[in-house]
């Protein structure tokens, strides 16, 4: 079988997976207390007037049929509606990817320009203090909750030095870019304690590899061998440890977004919480577990495009 | 015993042994010590603590570090040490309630999955691979949305979505040794299925999730307080340290202290759990370090 192969095959067996994400998902909106339709209109509602919402909903349908309305309005992308924002979720979620994306993109690039560099010093300088150092920061970084470390940041570079907006989103992509910084380190900070640990790890591995000592027995630098060999091999790891963690990745943003009152989908689903908007809290949940879903597809296209040996 | 393990029987080797050479050890002790810290300070609280944590005291407050305050007071004039103290309480409590439930109910669908195979096995990897793809806060706020925000509603979500981890790690070893003599041995004797499983099997493959669970207190220490400083978990006033931390953020030009000492608080308990976790994975021979 072509080692491309599974781009055909894997999105078969992401379908059972997609299948349960949407059964949660309705069943999480189906599990909430109390009446939906006197939600909808209050509680001095008529009886009639609630058999009539009723009716038009698909509530007083048996709950197999309500699940088959549910598929069917949402592949046509439709998610219900906002009772906060008097609009269709959809729209609403499509305003937010940006301040997310551009979160969660920044924070991955920001993770390995800081891990690549200190896995790197860490594996070289194996055993000396260096080492200790960098590894009693990833160590500690792992508990570094990341809504404090993001107001710190706020008191060191914000409120003090004056270098960053405290909160906030800009108007222009350079304005947006510099709302990001903060945030982006934030995550990236916490992250990289991980990726640190593990590219250390990998590098160290690969250091002591057969290719590597076969590179230097032609005479190559040191500083070549570890550029062009070890590192290139080391990095392949990294690339699924992102995608394992892209779960937790997100969890961080919604709790940095709110941190810094960035207007992502993180933060629309904890006002959304607040507020009761369950259609929102649905529609957010179940297009970030997607958003999960594909992202560990592409992470696992990577590895193979980078590792012609990866067979998936 | 191994002769490593009767060296270290002698303390003054021991002491030798954590200042330069046993680094596992080291690792272990620093931990436990940390986390033994924290426990005495939760449990003593009331003794230690020099003020009362909920009562307001207006006419003290937003002070700075001081001799009568020594890390400050917030905008209510309560003291931080105290509130920082009383948070022992409540977050060693999430760390500790907040694993132990998925562990249990984990540990146990994963060995009767593993054990039993066939369908009881592939629904539960099925509802696994579901429950994983949800990114994990978002599955637990979506949750506790349902629920009431509170303390209860933290351990609830927690068990639902948490014993995934736990139940993969039980499956996989309750796999290996399903096969493996003594169980044949205790069949043979003409043991029960559950007396195999739980008496036999489940023993030697609990060390991997109990190692697990120390590095999994980490992260509900993070995610509880997260919750909690989101508004969704421990409700004010009640003195919790993501609670003082949000709390705080008002504040962050004129009152640093107020979110600062929480989090380090944090920080600090998170450190003794990833220290005990890294440990325990290398007493039990289950990481290199």
């Amino acid at each position: 079988m072509h080692r491309y192969a599974f781009i055909l095959t894997r999105p078969l067996q992401l379908i059972p997976v997609l299948f349960g994400i949407s059964v949660l998902c309705f069943f999480l909106v189906k599990s909430i207390p109390g009446d939906p339709v006197r939600l909808l209109l209050g509680t001095k509602s008529t009886p009639e007037a609630v058999a009539r919402i009723r009716a038009q909903y698909g509530l007083d349908e048996p709950l197999l049929t309500q699940y088959i309305y549910f598929l069917k309005n949402l592949s046509a992308g439709e998610m219900g509606h906002s009772l906060l924002y008097k609009m269709p979720v959809l729209p609403l979620i499509a305003e937010r990817v940006v301040p997310t994306l551009m979160l969660v993109v920044g924070s991955v690039l920001l993770t390995l320009l800081i891990a690549v560099p200190l896995a790197s010093l860490a594996a070289l300088k194996r055993g000396t203090a260096t080492d200790h150092a960098i590894r009693g920061f990833t160590t500690a970084g792992l508990g570094f909750p990341a809504f404090w470390l993001g107001i710190m940041l706020i008191i060191v570079f914000s409120v003090k030095l004056g270098l960053f907006p405290v909160a906030g989103f800009g108007e222009s992509w350079l304005s947006k870019l510099h709302h990001m910084v903060l945030p982006c380190l934030t995550v990236a900070l916490a992250l990289s304690a991980i990726v640190t640990r593990n590219l250390r790890a990998s590098m160290i591995a690969e250091l002591a590899s057969d290719h590597a000592t076969a590179a230097r027995a032609k005479g190559l630098p040191e500083s070549w061998v570890f550029r062009r060999h070890v590192l290139p091999n080391s990095l392949i790891p990294t690339i699924n440890l992102l995608a394992i963690n892209v779960g937790w990745l997100i969890g961080g943003s919604v709790v940095v977004e709110t941190v810094f009152s960035l207007p992502g989908m993180g933060q629309l689903l904890v006002r959304a919480i607040f507020t009761r908007d369950y259609m929102v809290v649905q529609g957010v949940t179940l297009v970030f577990a997607c958003a999960t879903v594909v992202l560990n597809f592409v992470a696992d296209l990577l590895t193979v495009a980078a590792d012609p040996r990866v067979k998936i | 015993m191994s002769v490593e393990a009767l060296s270290r029987g002698n303390w003054l080797a021991r002491g030798f042994g954590a200042l330069g050479l046993g680094r596992a050890n080291l690792n272990l002790r620093l931990g436990a010590a940390i986390i033994v810290g924290w426990a005495l300070i939760a449990v003593f609280a009331p003794w230690i603590a020099p003020y009362d944590p909920i009562t307001h005291n207006l006419a003290d407050k937003l002070q700075g570090p001081s001799l009568l305050h020594p890390l400050g007071t917030d905008n209510f004039g309560r003291d931080i040490l105290s509130r920082v103290i009383y948070g022992a309480r409540i977050d060693l409590q999430m760390g500790v309630l907040g694993v132990l439930f998925p562990f249990l109910i984990g540990t146990t669908l994963g060995a009767i999955a593993g054990y039993a195979g066939g369908w009881v096995d592939i629904l539960l990897m099925r509802i696994l691979d579901v429950v994983l793809a949800f990114p994990f806060l978002v599955l637990m706020l979506a949750i506790i949305a349902i629920l009431q925000p509170g303390l209860t509603s933290f351990y609830i979500a927690l068990a639902l979505v948490g014993w995934v981890s736990y139940a993969r790690l039980v499956r996989a070893q309750v796999l290996v040794l399903k096969t493996s003599d003594f169980v044949t041995a205790a069949r043979s004797l003409g043991f029960g299925r559950f007396r195999i499983l739980f008496r036999h099997i489940l023993p030697n493959c609990i060390a991997g999730s109990i190692v697990f669970s120390m590095s999994d207190v980490v992260l509900v220490v993070l995610a509880g307080s997260s919750i909690s400083y989101l508004g969704l978990g421990v409700q004010p006033p009640t003195a919790e340290w993501g609670v003082m931390i949000a709390e705080g953020q008002n504040f962050i030009t004129t009152a640093w202290w107020i979110t600062t000492f929480p989090g380090l608080a944090i920080v600090l308990m998170a450190f003794g759990f990833s220290l005990l976790a890294d440990g325990l994975a290398e007493r039990f021979g289950l990481r290199q370090p």
